[in-house]
């Protein structure tokens, strides 16, 4: 099974991709949750473009959404030149763009599932919390969050899923390099415009099937278990 | 003492709520639809009424005029919904000390205190997802109890009990009534409950409050027909057991200036306030006490009202003694006994009728006059 020796190269394509869409979850999970929150549970003026500008980049080619990020955090870009002046930061052509680029394509993917997770709660209980003496950030905490832990998991499985597998915008962004923007999904590319590149490419394939299918076990067990927390069901 | 005097809507549904509710418990009392529920949210605060005003105690949590509108969370109102709302995903406990840890209430109540008082201590390490309908209602008294309340608002408790639930748990409310120490509002649209329950009656009809007072005044009015529904129709009377006959399973109740009548039932004991639901229907009249007849009860009266109505039907208000009594008869009967204002009348009540469906003997003091708390039978 000497072929299926994963190549220096490839190790470092796999630890990229997680710390790039672990850091892209860490980053849009607390605001995807805030955003669902107040999606679901306030109407307001705009409420309606809101949404729609949240759901842009699962309707928008990705391409497009990296152009439209290297224009704003580009080195010449507004948001780019300013950190780049001020903290001496930079998202261009460096793994911390990649991340910036899959946070911002999974988020609609994120927020959806949350979202329907506190719709699902019942207003009811928050209403109960607040005659008990709750806060409104209390009530938040203690009831609403807890309650919506499933859509919170089913969000951020998607969202992870699609950090890793993000193409389009990453490669327009940050461009491909080795070592500090090539994803696992920019590694098989790159193996599949490589002649002899076949074997690389199908062990990647397998890296990236066995990650997905690890992440999706490890939800269902999870999710069980909260469903099991929260009261075996509300029967 | 809570004082209501508050205009608004839910919706399109114009609401319109005047009344006071002094120690003891108040029952909001109308059919279904009426009001009742929307009344209720916005004492709690759930609701903003569009003008008025309500004051618990003298603090006020309500008025358009001065700009005070109190937040829900510092109203300390105890509000027990009919859906009992208990956090799935906590337990027992957890819920029942909610106010305490999340809320910041505290309590002069131990948890022990109110644990025992409505029975749930083997409960306390399960989730709400097991609990039957009936205990679930019962952790939810026992979570407003212990928010440190000076109210209880109880939104129809046990609509969503069956019968035999219900039973289950209205002695734990007769001794909520007596522990509890703060006013209690009930709203319910069982005459039965409040009957049982309440010393203040306060009647809703489309969406407002049409009558208020002492249980026993509110149900004697005849002119409040079909606020208080035809069918259910029914007088209180209050009376100690001066008797209780094992061979026979009777008790004797005396109504005072020397009347008496004979219930079934023993699980009181003598000496004990009582009081007694009479329906409208139960009760027969006669112009002479009868003799030979099953009938057990035959109380002295006089003629106070005659409804006018149009149909096979009169209702006839009488006074026995201090109490008042209906009876509903047969317009027919009514013209052929030749029934008027101020005619001396016997009562007739079959013993059978006053179902043995009752509560345990309660304990303490309640805000009667008689200084203990009457007990009910249905």
């Amino acid at each position: 099974m000497a072929f299926m020796q994963l190549q220096p190269e490839e190790w470092q394509a796999l630890t990229l991709t997680l710390k790039v869409a672990a850091t892209a979850l860490a980053v849009s999970l607390p605001l995807a949750v805030a955003v669902a929150y107040v999606l679901a549970r306030f109407r307001f003026p705009g409420h309606g473009v809101v949404n729609a500008i949240i759901h842009m980049p699962l309707v928008l080619p990705p391409v497009v959404t990296g152009y439209l990020l290297l224009l704003a955090f580009g080195r010449a870009g507004p948001i780019g030149g300013f950190l780049s002046e001020v903290f001496g930061f930079t998202f261009a052509f460096n793994w911390t763009g990649a991340a910036l680029a899959a946070a911002v394509m999974a988020f609609p993917l994120i927020v959806r599932p949350i979202r329907l997770g506190f719709e699902a709660v019942d207003p009811k209980l928050e209403e109960a919390a607040s005659s008990l003496g709750a806060r409104r950030v209390v009530v938040f905490l203690i009831v609403s969050l807890p309650l919506a832990l499933p859509g919170i998991l089913g969000g951020a499985i998607l969202g992870f899923a699609k950090a890793m597998g993000e193409f389009g915008a990453t490669i327009t962004f940050v461009s491909n390099i080795p070592g500090e923007t090539r994803t696992l999904s920019l590694a098989l590319y790159t193996a599949t415009q490589t002649p002899s590149g076949d074997l690389a490419a199908f062990r990647l394939t397998l890296i990236s099937a066995t990650v997905a299918f690890a992440a999706l076990i490890a939800s269902e067990i999870w999710a069980r278990r909260l469903r099991q927390r929260i009261g075996e069901a509300h029967a | 003492m809570l004082e209501v005097d508050i205009a608004g809507r839910s919706g399109t549904f114009p609401v319109e709520a005047h009344f006071h509710a002094p120690e003891g418990v108040t029952s909001l009392f109308g059919q279904s639809g009426s009001g009742k529920s929307t009344i209720t949210n916005m004492i709690a605060g759930l609701l903003r009424p569009d003008e008025g005003r309500i004051s618990v105690d003298g603090e006020v949590l309500f008025d358009s005029r001065a700009g005070i509108d109190v937040p829900v969370r510092r109203r300390r109102i105890g509000h027990v919904f009919q859906d009992a709302r208990l956090f799935p995903h906590l337990t027992v406990k957890s819920n029942l000390t909610f106010a305490r840890w999340a809320g910041g209430r505290q309590d002069s109540r131990s948890l022990a205190e109110v644990v025992e008082l409505l029975g749930i201590d083997h409960l306390l390490d399960r989730k709400p997802g097991t609990l039957s309908g009936g205990e679930r209602q019962r952790v939810a008294i026992g979570r407003a109890l212990l928010s440190a309340p000076r109210l209880l608002l109880m939104d129809e408790p046990l609509a969503s009990l069956d019968q035999g639930r219900k039973s289950d748990i209205l002695p734990y409310l007769d001794r909520l009534r007596s522990e509890a120490g703060i006013p209690i509002i009930y709203v319910s649209h069982s005459m039965e409950e409040v009957a049982r329950l309440s010393q203040t009656l306060v009647i809703v009809s489309d969406g407002k409050t049409i009558a208020h007072g002492p249980v026993a005044d509110i149900l004697a009015r005849v002119d409040l027909g079909r606020a208080t529904g035809r069918h259910e129709a029914s007088a209180l009377l209050e009376g100690r057991i001066s008797q209780v006959d094992r061979a026979w399973g009777l008790s004797t109740v005396d109504l005072g200036e020397g009347q008496t009548m004979q219930v079934p039932g023993l699980e009181t004991a003598t000496g004990e306030a009582i009081r007694l639901r009479i329906r409208a229907r139960d009760v027969a009249i006669a112009l002479d006490r009868p003799t030979g007849i099953s009938i057990r009860n035959a109380l002295a009266g006089t003629v106070k009202a005659i409804t006018d109505e149009k149909g096979p039907y009169t209702e006839i208000l009488c006074k026995v003694g201090h109490q008042n009594l209906r009876a509903r008869l047969t317009r027919a009967s009514a013209a052929e006994l030749g029934l008027h204002p101020g005619k001396s009348v016997f009562l007739l009540i079959k013993s059978v009728a006053i179902d043995r469906r009752q509560s345990t003997p309660l304990p303490g003091a309640g805000s009667n006059e008689d200084a203990v708390s009457p007990q009910t039978l249905v």
